[in-house]
């Protein structure tokens, strides 16, 4: 019973950083712009928001960082694709490049290589602490509540039910129709990657602020990518991608539990961590065949 | 019109690596360098000593080998961007094969190592591959996702099966002295992977632009419908091109492995196969570009270290000049086309936008 609420605790843990990264990305991608930046920008959100934390003192100054630095990352994003019309794939693997690379020439500006540096992590939250073993599920982090209980409601709402939302699905199935209806593409577009962007960042912050407390290299290890592959397997559906994210997570919480059992202690660890995106490659294998992209995908809009 | 467009991309792209430097301007400030003096130690200093100028070479050999495998890929319209996971997989098999061919002379153990090698890094292109023309599952999901995954059986072999058996270190065992790739000049670290880096690149120039096989490989990026009504078999070019691409980046872990470190460590590859997505861009998906960017890159990276040792300006430095110059190069290139096509109206769509048609 305690395996079982850990593991499930574990998964919702886990799965944090993904959810805001697959919300991040279907934003992006329903408007019509695949971000391949979101490796980056997650990961310059986990930097830019330890340090921040680490020099005020104060988690919640790094959260409204990583905030700015993800917004900033979409605009990026946004001038590259939308203004300037560029290939989506090199743009967001350039800014996935230059974010990656400008987060650790600043980490060694500031921490010089030294000792790992440490936070005091954000608190978890546990209002059903009173339920005894079943309580630890509920055992978590203020931005994991806010992800499930607030984010993706909210962001399910926004995109399939607000006006904002249809003019975003408009722009990326259709940005003629959308213009000739007085939508402004390249605002919507602009405003789609840069909530998409600051949620992406809000996720990698999630993991140095949270989950570790601290700032180590790699530490975004392709999560990003999964994010993309989710996207795909939800069918730009933000119900179907947190699943996604969810199965993803009881995986990898999995693989981590089964690593101290000694039937699996003669395989290297690495084998099991790799399992996880073996799984989400065989899931899009098996369900993302011929999958009907947003019509405007990777196209840039040029008004003829 | 169409003469002018093309005259005007070398000049698009040095405008490209001089906005690049504007904007890293910033970064050096911040690190307390006077920007100059890190362009001069960036560019300049490396060429200025026999020691440099080679290591310049030997940094430009796996992301010359890394940049025509992407850019091969590229150019028939799939996006490879796995060439990171396929060099470590080129890595992995030479490490293998390197430590058991010591019986052989190196007339045989280097060949074999080398086909072996290339062989790897197309096996793990052939999976993504597969899946996006069998199922139209995209490719750069697949060989996005891989590249970790390619970390990840390095780290488990050399936490486990081929540590190093008498440090202890997460290393292999060192290969042969047989499967050693030879020096090309002595107390040097250049090494015939260099030679077969240009080679490669000279034979993809050929195939690109001499062959049928490159006309279809063309056709197919330029665009997939068009060149299916030509009666181009377009599944089996982009299977092509995918195999060919990652056998190429194979051979960048080939390199890295039996010309440098002489085994398997798991920070074999920098991120090569990311940089070789930079040096196919700068060099305009064209193999002679490519050897010219391939060339440049190794200079800023023999650069970055120089800069890191003199004026203390971290050598990360160099990640955020290549990712700043990949955005700078495909903004401007773009521009390039917008104003191509707007001036010959009824041309086919820009090469390779029509990624997953």
């Amino acid at each position: 019973m305690i395996f079982f609420v850990d593991l499930i605790a574990a998964t919702l843990r886990n799965a944090t950083p993904l959810v805001y990264g697959t919300v991040g990305e279907t934003y992006s991608e329903r408007s019509g712009v695949l971000n391949l930046g979101i490796e980056g920008t997650m990961y310059a959100g986990a930097f830019a928001g330890f340090a921040a934390a680490w020099a005020t003192g104060s988690p919640l100054v790094g959260l409204a960082t990583a905030i700015v630095v993800g917004l900033a990352a979409g605009a990026i994003m946004a001038l590259l694709t939308v203004t300037l019309g560029a290939n989506q794939h090199v743009s967001g693997i350039g800014l996935t490049i230059g974010l990656i690379g400008l987060s650790e020439f600043v980490n060694r500006l500031i921490f010089q290589g030294g000792d790992l540096q440490r936070i005091e992590p954000m608190s978890t939250l546990n209002p059903f602490g009173g339920l005894g073993e079943i309580g630890a599920l509920f055992d978590q982090y203020a931005l994991t509540w806010i992800a499930f209980l607030l984010v993706v409601p909210v962001a399910w709402w926004i995109l399939q039910r607000s006006s904002f939302g249809l003019e975003i699905r408009a722009v990326g199935e259709n940005p003629e129709a959308a213009d000739a209806a007085g939508v402004n593409v390249t605002r919507t577009r602009y405003l789609a990657l840069m909530i998409g962007g600051s949620l992406m960042a809000v996720g990698g912050a999630f993991i140095t602020l949270a989950l570790l407390g601290s700032f180590t290299l790699d530490i975004i290890a392709g999560r990003g990518w999964v994010c993309v592959a989710l996207v795909i397997f939800g069918r730009w559906r933000i119900g179907r991608g947190v699943i996604g994210a969810l199965l993803f997570s009881l995986i990898f919480s999995l693989q981590f539990r089964l690593r101290i059992l000694p039937e699996f202690s003669a395989l290297p660890f690495e084998l099991l961590l790799a399992l996880p995106y073996l799984v989400v490659i065989a899931a899009l294998a098996l369900s993302g065949r011929n999958v009907a992209y947003p019509g405007a995908y990777l196209k840039p809009y040029r008004r003829s | 019109m169409r003469r002018i467009t093309v005259r005007s991309t070398p000049v698009l792209v040095i405008l490209a690596v001089l906005l690049t430097f504007l904007i890293t301007a910033g970064p050096i400030i911040l690190a307390g360098a006077n920007p100059i003096a890190a362009y001069a130690a960036y560019l300049v200093v490396p060429l200025t000593s026999q020691f440099t100028l080679l290591e310049v070479l030997v940094s430009a050999t796996p992301i010359l080998l890394t940049g025509a495998a992407v850019a091969i890929a590229f150019r028939a319209g799939y996006w490879n961007i796995g060439a990171e996971g396929q060099l470590l997989l080129g890595a992995i098999a030479a490490a293998g094969i390197g430590t058991m061919v010591g019986d052989l002379p190196p007339v045989l153990a280097l060949p074999v190592m080398v086909v072996g090698g290339a062989l790897a890094g197309a096996a793990w292109a052939l999976v993504p591959a597969l899946l996006r023309v069998r199922f139209g599952i995209d490719e750069v999901v697949t060989t996005l996702l891989l590249n970790p995954v390619a970390l990840l059986l390095v780290n488990g072999l050399l936490h486990g099966p081929w540590r190093d058996p008498e440090t202890g270190f997460p290393e292999s065992a060192r290969i042969a002295a047989s499967a050693e790739f030879p020096t090309l000049i002595e107390r040097s670290r250049l090494h015939i992977g260099f030679l077969i880096a240009i080679a490669v690149i000279g034979v993809a120039w050929y195939v690109l632009v001499r062959t049928p096989t490159g006309l279809r490989l063309r056709a197919a990026g330029l665009s997939p419908h068009g060149a299916r009504f030509a009666g181009i078999n377009v599944s089996r070019t982009l299977l092509g091109a995918a195999l060919m691409s990652g056998a190429i980046a194979g051979l960048a872990g080939v390199g890295e492995v039996a010309g440098i470190q002489n085994r398997l460590t798991s920070g074999i590859s920098p991120g090569y196969g990311y940089t070789g997505i930079v040096v196919a861009t700068l060099g305009t998906l064209t193999m002679p570009g490519v050897a010219l960017a391939g060339l440049f890159l190794g200079d800023l990276t023999v650069g970055a270290s120089s800069a890191a040792r003199s004026l203390g300006i971290p050598s990360q430095l160099g990640a955020v000049v290549q990712g700043v110059l990949l955005l700078t190069t495909i903004a401007l290139l773009t521009q390039r086309r917008y104003r191509a096509r707007a001036a010959a109206p009824p041309a086919a769509p820009p090469a390779a936008e029509v990624a997953s048609g």
